[in-house]
């Protein structure tokens, strides 16, 4: 039912059933909001949305109130907006005056309330609390005193990653977001996925910034520096630089990389590709020696060690695979500095993400031969961008350039890896492929594209039939784990990916208010799929040539050696 | 660990209406909240850790550290404030050389602080181990604690 | 829930007795409840009031005692627990009833005065200077020359209905709350009234939330019995958390039975099969008391499954609470009971409608239901007939501070407060002049002495800018400073804000802050704290009508009444504080000012040693001076000094 409401003397439309909120954002009556999340219930908790009703003795929360027909509202009157003004200054009486050193900078939401609430002076005093910043995580640091308490972190946590690593604890000005008992980050049950981040409206949680290694790496002589990017920075990074549309702009990030001073660029996808032939071959070789199934991907750090905190009995089901940023680190160091005679301990190799979780996954000791490490940092897509500004690079006037060989031949299978169900139709290609010998006609798994979190689909193996599922977001994930154990479900492959539609909104990606980004990020990288030419792993050249210079063939001794990788029980405060 | 777990077995019902509950009986039980209860009771209830751990810090009523022999409970409320329960509170920190919610190094004395013990009539009052002492004076209050003092030395 | 079935005799009489009508009673019956209600008794009765005001004063011991006495000299005696009567200033009190006689209440009877206390009454005679008054009972043989406990100061303007019985009766005895007409109102209830009529019973009698917030009973009740659900619940607020507020806790030490009956009746009235009451954890005695009771109520069949045989069930659980004063409010309350962090929620949805596990829930206090047998038993008219005008009944205040008769009483709505404090309550002590009293907890304001007359409504009281709350009055004289009071009242406040929402979280604690610096010396009076401090005084205002209009709950919206009532009726003191830095009632010891009296001062130098602001000088062996301008008024030279040389002004 609609009907017609006044709002600031005006009337505008809303729907029965909605809140104020909604009905005033439809109508292009902009309210600040701080707590405030899509999809999720509102708490209420900030006061932002403050709201005067005719009527009503005391202000009104305008996300948590639902229309009625007799409402007369204001949104913009003095009293709403000293309200509000005085709450951005009673958050600010406790904030750190950093802005100018501060992460965020220029793209907090606390920093443009007080902008757009025009507050020009310190008016409330106050003494401020004093707070240890948690650096403890490879991936992420906390800032308790930048935090505003919103709790869009807490929620994001338990109810979209089903991890609740962080909640609310104590109360009142004693208040503060903490993981349980307390303990720094690396001890706790946090996956590394980030989403933590995405969702932070201030500088308080951050991923761990790895500028300074790469800068005394860049001012090195006797290092060579090697960076790899994953396919997903391509169609986002371009956000962080204003340019419209979300093209595929690997041309210009090979540039800049290589005018920041690079010596080798390379795209992760190639390696990706090659993770899709050492899977395809694994599962083969379970199946057709009925070894336990599901086979479940290991690409998503973040999933990782979700599992091997809280479910270390399928470890096993986990393909032994090493995700592409680890095999590319791999490659670098052993093909590479063979081919190139490089000394591989002179490689510095960095590789940019979409993901904080990558940060946590370059350190595992796992990722390590005889005391080198596969990859030596890892950036995210925002520390990439601020890198690029750092360097004086102004991307409008770059040509873009190839990535260097032998690496540089991709396929558009790699690049689906950035999106969630992508890495399964890439796999599904090759395996089809091994199997018949013929090409899968790839419009044939359009379930895989759909935007549903839990994407089901089957496939024909000759007689047989596989059913699989891609899932993102850890929540829906274990919906999926719980059914397979309990045998509601039965599953052939399994993809998982933490972040909610997988890396394309890694908690490495631009922060953005843009709620049609996600979407617009996954259509580039299904753009570049349609139009690629070579759209499956086991036709990219250069991977061929891989397994005939180096490897020879998926699942050799050495790539087993090489490329696969081991997962163990982690114990940590669940 | 094994009391805890006779306890849990009191509770049929292990949903998160009866995390309190069990919270205050693991409390009643050991005398404080340790981290392998919270984990364990956590993992009873199939709750985060952190969630239990957020509640529990939540509420007055749960200590993370042992309490000592001698638990203080000093009333702060209206009318014993009016009745100086501030510079009373101030001569406990003085004399046991601890703070609010805190145990002394010796293991001897605790201290917490109560919003009211309601007994408001006969301000200031603090109890000791369930003990009261109304109408407190300075001198009175010294008495008192040397008291539970020397009762350990004996 | 379990089928009842009754095997005890007394249970089985007991079941009969609350059957019946009064007249229906045989001869037998009659005298049997005699004896259960001690109006008559055998041999002599001692009653010892052990509520916790009375344990706080020693009554253990003093039971001890009787106990000793009464086996030593082989005595006769029936001796018997109750809660307290209300007096605080009187406990320990001891109530001797001898065969015949009248009941007599003795006051501040400690282990040592039990002796001579016994000696005096079992030989016929009233140690008048402890004796408070008799028992007014017709059946018996009254005192000569001893007030009737009616005629007393403290008593005479006081209306008792949800007090009625504690401090005279067993709180352990189902026996004799049954015998004095318990459970009546609740037959009456199942046997005459549907749901719906006890609800519009309970609406007419006009009686309204005791907790606060003065919303009708009967119309809350009403909507959660038209929301369709499977299951709804009664949850008795006992979460009493204001400072300075025990009238609850007295009523479930004193008359747990009758905390009981009104749930009871309140969950026929909406449908309810559950109740819960969340008790403060540190009340002890009433959390045993309520168990001993509940357990009783279960045994004679008036709590578990088809009460009565009528169909109807109704059971209770007792919920500790783990300790926070924001769980008074509903939602947050519920959040508790739910294993959550107690935050409170936006409403709507209010708990009525949509409440614990999302189902209709009816959250009273203690008092409120109390208030129900009563209006049951004795018609709402009856109930409406007390009081004034929309302010039906009466209502219970724990009445404290600089008063010379603190303790419990319950007055009928309309009495003047004038009347609460200084008729009951006796003034101020000897020779200090009043400054006025603070109501409605932390929560709320101080209403001076000049607004005294003003009648106690719920409306009136609100008018002068303060609230009834729960029923927490402090008095407050000369001495008491009205800024110390306020900061002490935010900083409560601050400490038990949940934390959700930011302009209460944040708003708090900075409006403590202020207080705070209005209370102190500046430590450098040039520049920037001295700025500081105005500034934030200028905020003082501003910030609490910011709180009052955005705050997500009711704590957060009424935090800063105590500053804005005490802004209206004593600026002046706020005046003195930060323009003359003094301090009337001399509580804010940081602006005091020290000097040393050179007659007394022997230049031991010991003060300027413990001076943290190098604000003493002097020359060993001479007298020594404090430096006004540097001193920060801590009070250590004052503590340390060994000839009482320093003093104050």
């Amino acid at each position: 039912m609609v009907f017609t409401i006044e709002v600031n003397n005006r009337p505008i439309q809303a729907r029965k059933g909605e809140t104020i909120l909604s009905a005033l954002r439809r109508n292009g009556i902009q309210v600040p909001t701080l707590c405030n999340m899509k999809d999720y219930t509102p708490t209420g908790a900030c006061r932002m949305c403050v709201v005067e009703i005719e009527g009503r003795e005391n202000l009104t929360p305008s996300c948590s109130f639902q229309v009625e027909d007799w409402m007369k509202i204001n949104t913009h009157s003095p009293r709403v907006l000293a309200a509000r003004k005085t709450i951005v200054e009673l958050l600010l009486s406790n904030h750190p005056d950093d802005c100018l050193y501060c992460e965020r900078n220029g793209n907090c939401e606390l920093q443009l309330l007080a902008e757009n609430l025009n507050i020009r002076e310190r008016r409330i005093p106050g003494k401020k609390s004093a707070y240890k910043n948690d650096k403890s995580s490879p991936a992420i640091v906390r800032d308790p005193a930048k935090c505003i308490l919103c709790g869009r972190c807490v929620r994001v946590c338990e109810d979209s990653q089903a991890v609740a690593c962080l909640d609310f604890t104590h109360r009142g000005s004693e208040l503060i977001i903490a993981t349980a008992m307390s303990k720094p980050l690396n001890f706790s049950n946090c996956i590394n996925c980030g989403q933590c981040v995405i969702v932070c409206p201030t500088g308080a949680l951050t991923e761990k910034i790895q500028f300074e290694e790469i800068s005394n790496a860049l001012h090195d002589p006797e290092k060579i520096l090697v960076a790899q990017y994953s396919p997903s920075i391509s169609v986002s990074l371009a956000e962080e630089f204003g340019l419209k549309g979300n093209r595929d702009i690997n041309g210009i990030i090979n540039a800049a990389l290589r005018k920041i001073g690079f010596n080798k660029v390379y795209e992760s996808s190639f390696a990706a590709d090659v993770n899709i032939l050492e899977m395809a071959e694994e599962f083969l070789r379970r199946q057709s020696k009925g070894e336990q199934l599901p086979m479940i991907t290991g690409d998503c750090p973040a999933w990782v060690k979700y599992a091997e905190q809280y479910t270390p009995d399928i470890l096993p089901l986990l393909t032994s695979v090493k995700s592409p940023q680890q095999i590319t680190g791999t490659l670098i160091k052993t093909w590479i500095s063979e081919k190139e005679k490089i000394n591989p301990a002179a490689i510095f190799s960095v590789s940019i993400m979409p993901c904080t979780a990558k940060k946590f996954e370059g350190q595992r000791v796992e990722m390590t031969r005889k005391g080198i490490s596969d990859i030596d940092t890892v950036l995210t897509t925002r520390e990439l961008a601020r890198l690029i500004r750092l360097h004086g690079i102004d991307i409008d006037l770059l040509e873009p350039e190839p990535s260097d060989d032998p690496m540089g031949g991709i396929s558009s299978s790699g690049k689906l890896f950035g999106v969630s169900g992508g890495v399964m139709e890439s796999l599904l290609r090759t395996i089809f492929y091994k199997h018949s010998g013929n090409e899968l006609d790839e419009t044939k798994l359009p379930k895989l594209r759909s935007f549903k979190p839990i994407r089901e689909a089957q496939l024909k193996l000759g007689t047989a039939e596989i059913s699989v599922v891609a899932v993102s977001g850890m929540n829906h994930a274990v919906k999926v784990l719980e059914e397979v154990r309990s045998k509601k479900k039965h599953y052939d492959i399994i993809e998982i990916m933490a972040c909610p539609g997988g890396c394309v909104a890694g908690g490495g990606q631009p922060i953005t208010k843009d709620e049609n980004a996600i979407k617009n990020r996954i259509k580039a990288l299904y753009d570049i799929d349609n139009k690629e030419r070579i759209k499956t792993a086991h036709k990219n050249p250069q991977v061929i040539a891989l397994y005939e210079d180096f490897l020879s063939e998926p699942m050799s001794k050495k790539s087993i050696e090489l490329l696969h990788t081991t997962f163990t029980p982690r114990e940590v405060i669940l | 660990m094994e009391k805890l777990d006779n306890l849990l077995k009191k509770f049929p019902d292990l949903s998160r209406d009866n995390l309190i509950p069990i919270l205050q009986a693991t409390q009643d039980e050991y005398g404080y909240l340790s981290e392998e209860s919270i984990k364990k009771i956590a993992l009873a209830l199939k709750l985060p850790a952190s969630k239990v751990y957020g509640l529990s810090t939540f509420y007055n009523q749960f200590r993370f550290s042992p309490p000592g022999k001698f638990h203080i409970r000093v009333c702060h409320g209206t009318t014993c404030h009016m009745n100086n329960a501030g510079l009373f509170l101030k001569e406990i920190h003085k004399i046991i050389g601890i703070g609010d919610g805190e145990t002394s190094r010796d293991g001897l004395f605790s201290l917490e602080v109560l919003s009211c013990i309601g007994a408001c009539g006969q301000a200031p009052v603090i109890s000791i181990n369930g003990k009261f002492y109304d109408r407190l004076t300075k001198e009175k209050l010294k008495s008192v604690l040397l008291t539970y003092r020397n009762m350990e030395v004996v | 829930m379990e089928e009842i079935i009754i095997n005890n005799e007394t249970d089985v009489f007991l079941m009969q007795v609350v059957h019946l009508d009064k007249v229906e009673y045989t001869h037998s019956m009659e005298s049997r409840l005699e004896y259960l209600r001690h109006d008559k008794v055998g041999r002599p009765l001692i009653l010892v009031s052990m509520g916790t005001s009375s344990l706080v004063a020693g009554s253990e011991a003093t039971y001890t005692r009787i106990c000793q006495y009464s086996e030593e000299r082989n005595l006769d005696a029936e001796i018997m627990q109750s809660g307290s009567f209300g007096m605080s200033m009187a406990e320990p009190i001891v109530s001797i009833q001898m065969p015949g006689r009248t009941r007599l209440l003795f006051s501040n009877i400690t282990e040592d005065r039990v002796g001579s206390l016994l000696d005096d009454v079992f030989h016929n005679t009233i140690p008048t200077e402890f004796c408070i008054g008799q028992l007014r009972n017709d059946k018996h043989e009254g005192y000569r020359d001893t007030l009737f406990l009616d005629e007393t100061a403290f008593m005479k303007l006081q209306k008792r209905v949800v007090l009625k019985n504690i401090g005279i009766i067993n709180p352990e005895s189902i026996e004799e709350y049954i015998a004095r007409g318990g459970f009546k109102a609740f037959v009456k209830t199942i046997k005459h009234y549907s749901s719906e009529e006890i609800c519009d019973l309970v609406e007419i009698s006009g009686l309204r939330g005791r907790s606060g917030s003065g919303y009708p009973t009967g119309k809350k009740w009403k909507i959660a019995h038209h929301t369709p659900s499977d299951q709804k619940f009664l949850i008795c607020n006992a979460e009493e958390s204001d400072p300075g507020a025990f009238m609850d806790r007295a009523i479930m030490e004193g008359d747990p039975f009758l905390l009981i009956e009104g749930m009871a009746i309140a969950a026929y009235g909406i449908n309810a099969t559950k109740g819960i009451i969340y008790i403060r954890t540190e009340y002890y005695q009433s959390i045993e008391r309520l168990e001993h009771a509940i357990a009783r109520a279960r045994e004679i069949g008036i709590l578990g499954h088809n009460i009565l045989g009528s169909g109807f069930n109704f059971d209770i659980i007792l919920r500790k609470g783990p300790g926070a004063f924001v769980c008074g409010e509903e939602t947050a309350l519920i959040n508790s009971l739910e294993g959550k962090r107690g935050m409170p929620q936006s409403k709507p949805p209010y708990p009525a409608t949509s409440g614990l596990h999302r189902k209709p829930t009816i959250i009273n206090n203690v008092e409120t239901l109390s208030n129900i047998p009563a209006i049951i038993g004795k018609g709402p008219d009856w109930f409406n007939s007390i009081g004034v005008l929309n302010n039906a009944g009466t209502k219970v205040f724990a009445i404290s501070g600089n008063i010379k008769f603190p303790g419990l009483i319950e007055v009928p709505f309309g009495i003047s407060l004038r009347s609460i404090v200084f008729d009951i309550a006796a003034g101020p002590p000897e020779g200090k002049k009043f400054k006025g009293i603070h109501m409605g907890g932390p929560a709320g304001s101080v209403i001076p002495v000049s607004l005294l007359d003003t009648p106690l409504t719920f409306e009136s009281i609100k008018e002068v800018g303060s609230g009834i709350g729960s029923g927490g009055i402090i008095a407050m004289d000369e001495d008491t400073c009205i800024l110390d009071m306020v900061k002490y009242f935010m900083d409560f406040m601050q400490r038990q804000s949940c934390g959700k929402c930011i302009p209460c979280r944040e708003g708090t604690r900075r409006m403590t802050e202020i207080l705070e610096s209005i209370t102190r010396k500046p430590v450098n009076d040039n520049g920037h704290t001295t700025l500081e401090r105005f500034k934030g005084v200028m905020q003082l205002e501003s910030l609490a009508a910011v709180m009052k209009d955005t705050s997500l709950c009711g704590l957060g919206q009424s935090a800063p009444n105590p500053v804005l009532s005490t802004l209206r009726h004593f600026r002046e003191e706020y005046e003195e504080h930060i323009f003359d830095r003094k301090c009337r009632s001399n509580r804010c010891t940081e602006l005091r000012t020290y000097f040393i009296d050179v007659e007394l001062c022997t230049g031991c130098s010991l003060c300027a040693k413990k001076c943290p602001s190098d604000a003493i000088f002097g020359t060993p062996r001479h007298p020594y001076f404090v430096v006004e301008e540097k001193c920060i008024g801590c009070g250590l030279c004052y503590e340390s000094c060994k000839f009482s040389a320093i003093h104050y002004k």
